[in-house]
């Protein structure tokens, strides 16, 4: 005989089980019509792959699985799928939420199926997709799909397999009643399950409130191996860690998994629809539900299909709503109230409660807590239900959570002990959602600074890239800028290798600056300064050339004394046009040359003529004529002079007479002018 | 050495306090230098406590620029999308009193989400340059849409579109954010049962 462990608290509520316990399981038939949630697990909702009008077989996959924690919907009956749309479901909110309508054509023609001859021969893996396939999810109540539950855990080792038979929930007696007509099929199940899992010990927990399914499945589990354990009934013992802790003794940690203590458990209607799946090939498609409470005339349990609105199985039980006060999907404890009889039953749909206004009357508003501690005696999970509830009401999140809230199970212990009547798990049950929000909001803020703060890094930086860039062309301009300049100051070799075009760009540009300073008025007078010094530079070289053809007595004498003639005119022209411009860039832009600045010998002469030019043009004619005799005299005066040093000397006889000759012509220019001037007087 | 003391006790008593206040003032200052804290880490609680919206509401760019200026002094009742529940949480941070939203600054609405009309999108991509989170996706002449699931319901999308076609549609109570309200003291809770013994133990 098996130890028998305790767990602390746990109440013993009125079990009012014999109601429904006194016919056998009916079958709830085939309805007009059945409406598939989607959503009938934990998990993400299914997706539909059926259209609408469609024609559907019994057994055929309508939605398919979404993600890994999901499961597959079936078509429990043939007919035609009519609408895919929101209704309502059996949930808390009373929202809606999609389904699958179909009309039943009542024949209940089956998708052609067949079973797994010899699943001993198949791998575990392999067995869990067919339980997966199947649509199977946790028939206790939450919804769990199996397959995920069954899968080993990497780091696990799983030595119990525990097939959850407790039912310790008052009025409900569909899995005492699956026992007591199923008990070969639970305990094939449970072989399944063994050869999946493959623990030490696999153990069927029964509470001693149900001898006939004791009875039951002790004789089919003779020779088996599987243990079928026995122990008092105390709410909440059918609780999954409460259950872990009456058979094995080992409590799971806080936060943890029943693998972590090497356990697995599943419902015992679970089993039988494993058996289904992999002997038969049949999915889920019914489930056993018991119908009870004084507002039913016969309260029993059915077989009914997955789908059927709740009002069909009412009607089937002879339910009298003149009596009924509100119906209850669930236990007494656990359940919740459903706001419309038109919601379908789910895979989850152990009871459907249909009290009287005495059975189960509404609660008396809640007192004041009197600080008595008869919650914290009741505790399944060893909490302070107490010190929550203060919690709960001040909101203090942090503090809840260093108590363990998220450990408590909802069993509503605590709720039943209270004296005065507080609804201690609905704050729980408030408080566990608001933490929950609260993470997820946490979640989606870190999330949405993280984007934030992504973006803002990514437009730094290509603000930085385009700035860089920038920058490079700058540099790569001035670069090109450098070495042009080193180019045109003559580097022939890096002129070579620069590019060509470039090279060409930079001659053209050279040129075209030189002939800008050409045309500029600035180099005006160089050029004609340039010409006069040029002109006089070939005067110089023709002269010699003419004095050399003279000393050797050339008969080319009379030619170069033409070409120096014709040089000296050009030179007096050249001499003349550069004292013109002179004279009009004075007139011009006086002001363009600073008076203070030292001035070359070249210059100043420049100035002089100017000055004189200018002191000319305000002269009358007989001045200006007396000025240039004036003048004309001083040079002849000049040449006498230098005419007498020659002479004195002793100077070549060449220079002699070129002097002597220069006399002659000023005295006779002056002579001419003299005789004008008297002419001019006279007149 | 104790006679000294004992003559002079006034002076040794100066002498003893001032040479404490020497040490101990060396000490604070070698300790402030020593393990001096890199960053501002109230301005990293504040932010880590703001709703990350980044809608730019409370006149800051961001909600770290927020952040940090509630670290140096600026009122915390300029956070509209974090409403009542980020202004507490605040207060109880920085340990001051909790005020009333600032109404200059918006008032807390539920939130939504953006929705772009896509047909009526014309492609400008101003939106997607708005939003702050990168929850647009789209290209130039190319219709855009909202990741809903990124969007921050920040408003700042809407402002831009030349064609209006940016909707903020508050978020639903869906079946997967639906959860149990506190019950009301006082009131009968219908919602669950969990008391049925009640009669039965009176009886």
């Amino acid at each position: 005989m098996r130890k028998i462990f305790d767990f602390h608290g746990g109440i013993h509520p009125p079990e009012n089980k014999h109601q429904s316990l006194g016919e056998p399981i009916r079958d709830a038939g085939i309805p007009a019509q059945l409406v598939v949630p989607l959503s009938q697990h934990i998990g993400a909702p299914s997706s539909p792959i059926v259209a609408i009008g469609e024609r559907v077989l019994k057994g055929q996959v309508i939605a398919e699985a979404a993600g890994f924690v999901s499961v597959p919907q079936h078509a429990p009956t043939s007919g035609t799928v009519v609408a895919i749309e929101a209704r309502a479901i059996p949930h808390p909110s009373g929202f809606h939420a999609p389904c699958i309508v179909i009309d039943c054509d009542g024949l209940d023609e089956w998708l052609p199926h067949r079973g797994l001859e010899n699943y001993e021969g198949e791998s575990p893996s392999d067995l869990l997709e067919h339980i997966r396939e199947a649509g199977i999810a946790g028939m206790g109540g939450a919804g769990f799909p199996s397959a995920v539950k069954l899968k080993e855990k990497p780091g696990a080792s799983i030595d119990t397999l525990i097939i959850n038979g407790t039912e310790c929930e008052p009025y409900i007696t569909a899995d005492d009643a699956l026992m007591r007509e199923h008990a070969a099929d639970i305990v094939a199940g449970a072989e399944i399950l063994r050869h999946i899992v493959g623990p030490k010990d696999t153990l069927i927990g029964v509470e001693d409130n149900k001898p006939e399914g004791i009875r039951a499945l002790k004789a089919a589990a003779e020779g088996t191996g599987i243990e079928v354990v026995v122990f008092p009934t105390k709410y909440p013992s059918g609780g999954e860690k409460q259950l872990i802790e009456i058979l094995t003794g080992r409590q799971v940690p806080s936060g943890g998994l029943p693998a972590d203590v090497g356990v697995v458990c599943q419902n015992v209607g679970t089993a039988v629809a494993v058996v289904d799946a992999i002997i038969h090939g049949r999915p889920l498609l019914s489930r056993i539900t018991t119908v009870t409470g004084e507002a039913v005339a016969r309260p029993g349990n059915f077989r009914v299909l997955l789908g059927t609105p709740m009002q069909h199985l009412l009607d089937l039980a002879g339910f009298a709503p003149q009596r009924n006060q509100r119906l209850v999907m669930g236990g007494p404890m656990m359940g919740f109230t459903l706001t419309d009889t038109a919601v379908p039953v789910v895979k989850t749909t152990n009871c459907l409660l249909a009290p009287s206004a005495s059975e189960l009357p509404a609660p008396p508003p809640a007192q004041a807590c009197i600080r008595c501690g008869l919650c914290a005696e009741a505790c399944p999970a060893s909490l302070l239900p107490q010190q929550l509830f203060w919690f709960a009401r001040g909101k203090e999140y942090d503090k809840l959570e260093e108590h363990n809230l998220f450990d408590c199970i909802e069993c509503g212990a605590c709720s039943w002990a209270c004296p005065s009547n507080i609804p201690l798990v609905q704050y729980y049950r408030a408080s566990k959602a608001d933490i929950l929000q609260q993470r997820r909001d946490h979640e989606k803020s870190e999330q949405s600074r993280i984007r934030f703060e992504a973006r803002q890094e990514r437009l730094a930086r290509e603000e930085a890239e385009k700035e860089a860039k920038r920058v490079a062309r700058k540099k790569a301009a001035e670069a090109r800028s450098q070495q042009a300049a080193s180019d045109s100051a003559g580097d022939g070799g890096a002129a070579a290798d620069a590019d060509p075009i470039q090279a060409a760009i930079e001659r053209a540009k050279a040129k075209k600056a030189a002939q800008q300073q050409a045309a500029g008025s600035e180099s005006e007078l160089d050029t004609l300064e340039k010409a006069v010094a040029t002109t006089r530079k070939r005067l110089a070289t023709a002269s010699a050339k003419l004095e050399q053809a003279r000393a050797e007595g050339s008969d080319l004498v009379g030619a170069l004394q033409a070409g120096v003639d014709k040089t000296r005119s050009k030179l007096e022209a050249a001499e003349k046009a550069l004292a013109d411009y002179l004279a009009s860039q004075a007139g011009a832009a006086p002001a363009v040359e600073p008076a203070d600045k030292p001035k070359s010998a070249a210059e100043a002469a420049i100035e002089k003529a100017r000055a004189a030019r200018a002191a000319e043009a305000d002269m009358s004619p007989e001045e200006k004529a007396r000025k240039q005799l004036e003048s004309l005299r001083q040079r002849l005066a000049k040449s006498e002079q230098r005419l007498a040093q020659s002479r004195e000397a002793g100077e070549e006889e060449k220079i002699v007479e070129a002097l002597a000759a220069t006399v002659e012509r000023l005295q006779e220019k002056i002579s001419a002018l003299e005789s004008d001037l008297a002419a001019a007087e006279h007149s | 050495m104790f006679e000294l003391i004992a003559q002079y006790p006034l002076l040794a008593a100066l002498f003893a306090l001032v040479g404490l206040g020497l040490v101990f003032g060396a000490v604070l200052g070698f300790a402030a230098v020593r393990f001096k804290t890199e960053g501002d880490p109230i301005a990293d609680q504040i932010n880590a406590i703001l709703p990350q919206t980044q809608c730019g509401q409370c006149g800051h760019p961001g909600c770290r620029p927020y952040a940090e200026a509630i670290a140096e002094g600026e009122a915390i009742n300029k956070c509209p999308p974090g409403g009542e529940a980020t202004i507490q949480a605040l207060a109880d941070l920085l340990d001051v009193e909790a005020i009333p939203l600032d109404e200059e600054h918006g008032e807390e609405k539920v939130k939504a989400v953006a929705f772009i009309r896509e047909d009526e999108c014309i492609g400008c991509t101003k939106c997607i340059q708005a939003c702050p989170v990168d929850a647009i996706l789209g290209a130039a002449k190319q219709m855009h849409t909202v990741i809903a699931s990124e969007c921050t319901g920040c408003d700042l999308c809407v402002e831009p579109c030349p064609v209006d076609c940016i909707d903020m549609i508050p978020q639903q109570e869906s079946l997967q954010t639906w959860h149990w309200k506190l019950p009301e003291l006082g009131r009968a809770n219908v919602d669950i049962i969990a008391t049925d013994a009640t009669a039965d133990r009176a009886a």
